[in-house]
């Protein structure tokens, strides 16, 4: 892939996506870090060029389903900073008023069908907006985002199957971190490569470098115009890594995983990676870089204030949602 | 209190060790294990890293990854493996991550488990003990904080167990991987580190203070089907489980009711006598529980108590639980049905 082929639009896109995940993250860690958020929290922070790649690739109809490790993807489907941070921080105005939490994110307005606090349960949503779209007779693709350790539950089986029988517009879009939760791959998983398993339901696949957001965009690009063609779905084993531990804030140390490991991965860091090749192919100048660097710190510094000046849900509001009108 | 919660049960040789709730389940699989070579545990994380809540520590290096083994995430393969080794002959005790994953296993131990026996005429059983944390209080939020043992109550052939305390834990999951038919083991995770009394704001108080946390050290069984006084009384009887035996505890001493509080540490089967002597005596009961109210295992326990004790009641029954909503995030505290909400239902029970 020559990085002279997307645009320098798709280009300073693919930056700043990557950036406001990355920011976004390492804020939120902080305010945990702080004990300013309770819960559970599972950063994205090393995987930015997955969700980037694709998100820009895709059409803003276009929709996405994804994980218990789901801010990154919501970030880069354009999500409301402040109102995640609200969520994350259990306040009213967050995304579900509080009441979802870091887990249980979504917004409709920008078609994105949710985080999900249960491992592979985005991919049947995925399928069956699939199908929706497909029955509308719109040209919008479903996109699920899921972990190499959610490929073994069935849900991710079932909605593979599903889709590829049905010829459904979806994208499985597998980030292959090496670790499902505390244990690595190779202790629960026979084969290397994840994308394998789509060669069981017929569907094509690819590996790409998920630290290169334009190699993931480029092969989502692909993906996407297939279902779009009504080609049926496509599978995308994007190899990535995750900085942070499973859970929480804490990076090395770790007794499943070594730090050297982390140290080789962060070489490879998506954004740094990312700013060096642009720089020196003199698409975008180091000046620019810094100039979105700092708005979106901003953009991140504004969600915590807003999120801290936030309250708390009231009360009264307890029972609310849980079905059409209150009962 | 250990003799106490021990009656029935076999008697706990040698020393006793301070352990929190989480040591005294890893120390009933280190028991087993070590008596019984058929006994294999297993689970998410649950080999080498030792378990998310550590329950497993240990075990993988002390016996062996053929014993203690992580598998990959995939609820029904782990509740269907252990009904196979369970009828090839082996004791699987199998770790679901938390309670709110077991859904895609559930058809496999509705299904399969806990017929096995039924519909083999009793050739076949389905000696399996799938363990799992429930309950909130650690801002789970919905997919993270659930209470689904009215699910398993539901289903003949299945026994469900939940202990309060560590001694109780200990006990009682040994004679659930001795039990010769299926038993869903439910985890309190709030009470993991120490007994929580609802009030979210006080620093929590380990169980190394508390003689409950007291555990020998050797082989003990804790019956199944038996509940325990874990406070005597006269004028009201509560009848709860888990997490909440500690919020009812501190609501009877705020009040300054004279109740006895039964823990059931066995939902199936009830120990109905239990349950009836008390209230014959009390006259009055209050049902606490953390899972949402409707259709809830206080349905059950409301339903024998009037079958079985209607003309010695002189109040309504009154039930006390969450509410009828998903887990809220933020709202942890107000759907957990903590210390002022069990009053209010002690004093609306001590009303007429």
């Amino acid at each position: 892939m020559s990085i002279l082929e997307p645009s320098v639009e798709v280009l300073k896109d693919l930056h700043h996506r990557m950036l406001r995940i990355r920011l976004f993250e390492e804020a939120a860690g902080k305010l945990f870090e702080g004990n300013k958020m309770p819960g559970f929290l599972h950063l994205y922070v090393g995987q930015e060029a997955v969700a980037s790649g694709v998100c820009v690739a895709m059409r803003e109809d276009d929709q996405v389903s994804s994980t218990h490790r789901g801010h990154g993807h919501l970030v880069a489907k354009g999500g409301n900073l402040n109102q995640m941070m609200a969520e994350l921080m259990g306040k009213a105005d967050g995304y579900c008023n509080g009441k979802g939490g870091s887990m249980h994110i979504c917004d409709l307005d920008l078609n994105m069908l949710g985080a999900n606090g249960i491992v592979g349960g985005g991919a049947p949503i995925a399928v069956g907006a699939g199908f929706a779209n497909k029955y509308r007779g719109n040209d919008t693709v479903s996109v699920v985002f899921f972990g190499d350790g959610s490929t073994n539950i069935g849900a991710f089986h079932e909605a593979a199957a599903m889709a590829s029988a049905l010829k459904l517009p979806v994208l499985f879009v597998c980030e292959n971190n090496e670790y499902g939760e505390y244990t690595p791959r190779h202790k629960v998983m026979a084969i290397t490569d994840v994308v394998d398993r789509a060669a069981g339901y017929g569907m094509p696949g690819v590996i790409v470098d998920g630290m290169d957001a334009i190699a993931v965009h480029e092969a989502a690009l692909e993906g996407l115009a297939r279902a779009r063609a009504g080609e049926g779905p496509s599978f995308i084993e994007a190899k990535t890594y995750r900085y942070y531990n499973h859970h929480g804030v804490q990076t090395l140390g770790m007794k499943y995983r070594t730090d050297e490991e982390v140290e080789e991965w962060k070489k490879k860091d998506c954004i740094e990676g990312f700013e060096k090749r642009v720089t020196e192919a003199g698409l975008i100048s180091a000046d620019e870089l810094a100039a979105v660097r700092a708005e979106v710190q901003a953009e991140v510094d504004a969600a915590v204030e807003f999120g801290e000046n936030s309250p708390y849900p009231d009360p009264s509001t307890l029972l609310t949602d849980v079905y059409t009108e209150m009962v | 209190m250990s003799a106490e919660t021990a009656a029935g049960g076999t008697p706990a040789p040698g020393t006793t060790v301070s352990m929190t709730m989480i040591e005294a389940i890893r120390s009933a699989h280190h028991v087993m294990m070590e008596r019984d070579e058929r006994v294999v545990a297993f689970g998410e994380d649950a080999g080498a890293f030792g378990g998310v809540f550590r329950c497993t520590e240990g075990l993988q290096e002390r016996f062996g990854e053929a014993r203690c083994f992580d598998t990959p995430i995939s609820e029904l393969g782990i509740v269907a493996t252990a009904i196979g080794m369970a009828v090839n002959g082996l004791r699987p005790v199998a770790e679901i991550q938390f309670a709110d994953y077991v859904y895609p296993g559930y058809d496999q131990i509705v299904s399969e488990a806990a017929r096995m026996r039924f519909r083999s005429a009793g050739d076949f059983t389905s000696p399996i003990v799938v363990r799992m944390p429930v309950g909130g209080g650690i801002y789970g939020g919905n997919t993270h904080s659930q209470s689904p043992e009215a699910l398993f109550t539901h289903v003949a052939g299945l026994i469900t167990m939940i202990p309060s305390n560590p001694y109780d834990a200990k006990g009682m999951l040994i004679s659930a991987i001795e039990c010769n038919d299926p038993v869903i083991f439910l985890e309190p995770k709030r009470v993991y580190n120490g007994p929580f009394d609802g009030d979210h704001d006080k620093p929590l108080v380990p169980w190394s203070k508390d003689p409950r946390g007291d555990v020998p050290e050797g082989h003990y069984t804790v019956p199944i089907g038996k509940a325990a006084v874990a406070r005597p009384g006269n004028d009201v009887t509560i009848l709860t489980y888990g997490t909440m035996v500690h919020v009812a505890m501190n609501a009877a001493e705020q009040a300054q009711v004279d109740a006895e509080i039964l823990d059931l540490r066995t939902l199936l089967p009830l120990d109905l006598e239990a349950i009836v002597a008390s209230v014959e005596k009390t006259g009055r009961c209050l049902v606490v529980h953390e899972a949402t109210r409707t259709s809830g295992f206080g349905a059950e326990l409301s339903a024998q108590v009037q079958e079985e004790c209607f003309y010695s009641l002189e109040a309504p029954i009154v039930r006390v639980a969450g509410w009828d909503t998903p887990y809220p995030y933020s709202q942890e505290w107000e759907y957990f049905p903590g210390p002022n909400r069990v009053l209010a239902g002690l004093r609306r029970v001590m009303e007429d």
